[in-house]
């Protein structure tokens, strides 16, 4: 019921994303059949070739989605953010099925046949397409059938790189631990691929000699259909692959400006809050939302977006590899200057908030010990069991930097599991120490308390906006925005906001725009 | 051998000789042979004396390692290898037919590589049917699959005629069907062959049909001839090889007139 609420309120994103899915797969089909059908044939003309371009197709498809999309963001032309990228790591999976069926299909036609054709005075030509192809059809076909799948399958990963697609709803879903929306984006996908391999699994029995009766008259329209739908499904790609690149093409235009955020709520909120307010302003706003790991820096240094919401300390230590410093003015400033120079990017007015890493307890145990501040808790955990998300517990300003520095032991070696199921796994008693965000949503909804980092252990985090100083020339309303949003976010507001989508499960344009109503900025 | 008569000659081998890199021995060595216009030359021997090999000399197939073989006077490494086949019959067993064609698409298929004009090539293709006895009403539209052995192996005849080349080539053509169809298509194809006025070459290891088809029997042992006589003069030849031949069958006919004895 409620994954049916959500797709009657978000009917045109979901719209836009089945086709962004089809598209991905269309295109990446399309390639795969260009480039493998001819490589299929050569290989049957050149058996010392076979084994090692099937072997590295094999040895393509054996590579996980993530590791393989994790290669592709830094190589130039074919890597980046977005569905290029995402397009040549489909392409490289569904090759291997394409080029396998069409090599085992020709070389499976009966020799007698082969040999028939030749000594008939057919040519290589003609015996390649009167007798070869369309005797080996039905075996390239669940190639193509294979391959459609397996693309339809990959694409939900295509999130990951900002390509769209119905994996958006599947990890937004993830890390709001909120089921109707993975179902939303799994559910689908998993009809699409079902559907492909129904209708193309008809087709190619259809298309099957060995079923051919003299009373199947319509077979010479069966032909055709097959055709017309392979035309199609070509034809498609290219159509997807012309708006596609007309899109990408836009951000040159005068009033236009990308968006970026990173993979949760408040990133996705902050960039939310300049694009209704720019859209206010009569400026065309593209939105790149959730792009994951460090997407949004490498995608604004290549101009694939002009700007995106990040925080001081995260610049600060992951991005220009300084050791972490506590002193918010000092980091600011050097974050500021070294952008100008390096990146010929902005550094916003900090927007108010920290989102820093949170130590929570449960509020009953803060009262019952009353703890303040870490140094509090410290004799209390011997006897406590502690989960951080796998991020924290490995990085350097994370849990083995904050144990030396606070002293800190438990119970046992500290559980990683994911950050989302931390709050739950505290709430309900099987851990008694997190690190969270410290403006979750979910801290003051589960009555949690973050304790206080009275020894400054952890950097600032304090929200900016990064901008394209292209972008800034180009789009003056910007600064006008910017400036509004500057100071304009308290913690605990930060909070409230983040609670409406992730506790609410209400609407994160909705929320945006009640808020920016309220401000009277919209 | 009665001379030749001018011009008479349509296929000639000259000292020719195959063989495959890496085998020791020669598939063929040192064939000399001609073959008339309008006799049936049988190439008979065991499986891997080479007869099939020779065939495949003639329509370019394969290309000798030594010698030449001729077609009409002209070498067949200097005949455009698709226009050489296409004036050549092929027939080979289980008939090699397109499963993909319906039979009159497989009859047609030479006459469509050669852009005859669909009427003529219709017509044709009818008149072949005819020929080979089978209906075209009943057969034109089928497709291989729903032919028994037999009937596929009359499309295949039907399919080597159709451009009325000169020349067939046929391999064991009637091998692979069971001992009647087999009698019955030796029988009709003797009749087709003299009243066509083709030249064939017939490749078999069936000394029956090769002395119930052949105009001469070319005996082939070991890549060379053994012995190339006239069906009469064959039974009488005392080569050995070709005496083994005939000793199986004089067994057949132990065999009959023993049954012969039992009823």
């Amino acid at each position: 019921m409620k994954a049916w609420e959500f797709f009657l309120n978000n009917r045109t994103e979901f719209f836009t994303l089945v086709w962004q899915h089809l598209a991905l797969v269309a295109i990446s089909t399309s390639i795969a059949l260009l480039i493998g059908i001819p490589v299929g044939i050569m290989l049957t003309r050149k058996p010392r070739l076979r084994a090692p371009v099937l072997g590295f197709a094999n040895v393509m498809q054996t590579v996980p989605s993530l590791a393989l999309f994790g290669f592709l963001i830094p190589l130039p032309f074919i890597g980046g953010i977005g569905a290029r990228t995402a397009i040549v790591a489909l392409v490289l999976y569904s090759l291997l099925p394409v080029i396998r069926n069409t090599v085992t299909g020709i070389l499976g036609v009966d020799a007698s046949v082969r040999e028939a054709a030749v000594a008939m005075g057919m040519t290589d030509r003609q015996v390649l397409f009167q007798v070869e192809l369309p005797l080996a059809a039905s075996v390239i076909l669940t190639g193509v059938r294979v391959a459609v799948v397996i693309a339809v399958g990959v694409a939900t990963i295509a999130a990951a790189v900002g390509a769209g697609g119905l994996g958006t709803y599947i990890f937004r879903g993830l890390r709001a631990n909120y089921n109707p929306l993975i179902l939303m984006g799994a559910v689908p996908a998993a009809l699409m691929a079902l559907a492909a391999d129904f209708g193309l699994g008809l087709l190619e029995k259809r298309f099957d000699f060995k079923t051919r009766r003299a009373s199947a008259e319509s077979n010479k329209g069966l032909r055709r259909l097959v055709w017309a739908a392979l035309a199609l499904i070509v034809a498609l790609g290219i159509f997807a692959a012309w708006r596609s690149g007309r899109s990408s093409d836009a951000p040159a235009s005068h009033a236009h400006v990308t968006i970026g955020t990173k993979d949760f709520t408040e990133s996705v909120l902050l960039g939310e809050m300049v694009a209704q307010m720019l859209e206010a302003r009569g400026v065309e706003v593209e939105r790149k939302y959730e792009l994951g790991g460090q997407l949004c820096h490498n995608a604004l240094v290549a101009g694939s977006i002009d700007l995106y919401p990040e925080y001081t300390g995260t610049s600060y230590t992951d991005i220009l590899h300084h050791p972490p410093m506590t002193d918010p003015r000092a980091v600011y400033d050097q974050l500021k200057q070294e952008y100008a120079q390096k990146f010929n990017v902005e550094v916003s007015a900090p927007l108010g908030f920290e989102n820093t890493f949170a130590i929570l307890v449960r509020g009953e145990d803060a009262r019952k010990f009353s703890l303040k501040t870490i140094s509090d808790a410290v004799q209390y955990t011997p006897r406590w069991h502690a989960g951080f998300g796998q991020d924290f517990k490995s990085r350097a300003d994370g849990y083995p930097g904050l144990a030396r520095a606070y002293n800190l032991r438990f119970a046992e070696s500290p559980r990683e599991m994911d950050l989302s199921l931390t709050y739950r796994a505290l709430a309900s008693r099987q851990v008694d120490f997190i690190a969270g965000n410290s403006t979750d949503g979910l801290i003051s909804s589960l009555d949690l308390v973050q304790l206080e980092d009275d020894r400054h252990y952890f950097p600032p985090y304090e929200a900016v906006f990064l901008l394209r100083r292209d972008a800034l020339a180009r789009v003056p309303e910007l600064n006008e925005v910017l400036a509004k949003l500057g100071g304009a976010l308290s913690t605990e507001e930060m909070r409230r906001l983040n609670y409406e989508i992730d506790g609410n499960k209400r609407d994160r344009r909705e929320v945006v725009r009640e808020w920016l109503k309220s401000k009277g900025w919209v | 051998m009665p001379a030749p008569v001018n011009n008479s000659v349509l296929v000639e081998f000259r000292n020719v000789g195959y063989d495959v890199l890496g085998t020791s021995q020669p598939i063929i060595s040192d064939l000399n042979l001609s073959v008339m216009r309008g006799e049936t030359l049988i190439l008979l021997g065991e499986s891997g004396c080479g007869k099939t090999t020779t065939l495949k000399l003639v329509n370019r197939l394969l290309l000798p390692t030594s010698g030449e073989v001729l077609v009409e006077g002209k070498r067949t490494r200097e005949w455009d290898a698709i226009s050489l086949r296409r004036r050549t019959g092929y027939v080979i067993q289980e008939a090699g037919l397109f499963p993909h064609f319906t039979v009159e698409r497989n009859v047609a298929l030479v006459p469509s590589l050669e852009h005859w004009d669909e009427a003529r090539v219709r017509v044709r293709v009818h008149e072949m049917l005819e020929l080979v006895g089978l209906d075209p009403e009943k057969f034109a539209a089928r497709y291989p699959r729903e032919l028994s052995g037999g009937q596929r192996q009359r499309v295949g005849v039907a399919r080597a005629l159709a451009s009325d080349p000169p020349l067939l080539l046929m391999d064991e053509p009637f091998g692979a069907l069971d001992p009647l169809t087999r009698a019955s298509l030796q029988k009709e194809f003797a009749e087709l062959s003299r009243s066509l006025q083709k030249t064939v070459i017939f490749v078999t290891h069936d000394v029956r049909e090769a002395l119930l088809l052949g105009t001469r029997v070319c005996l082939m042992s070991r890549g060379r001839i053994a012995l190339l006589e006239t069906p009469e003069n064959f039974l009488r030849s005392d080569e050995r090889n070709a005496r083994a031949y005939v000793e199986t069958l004089r067994l057949d006919d132990s065999v009959l007139s023993n049954a012969g004895r039992g009823e």
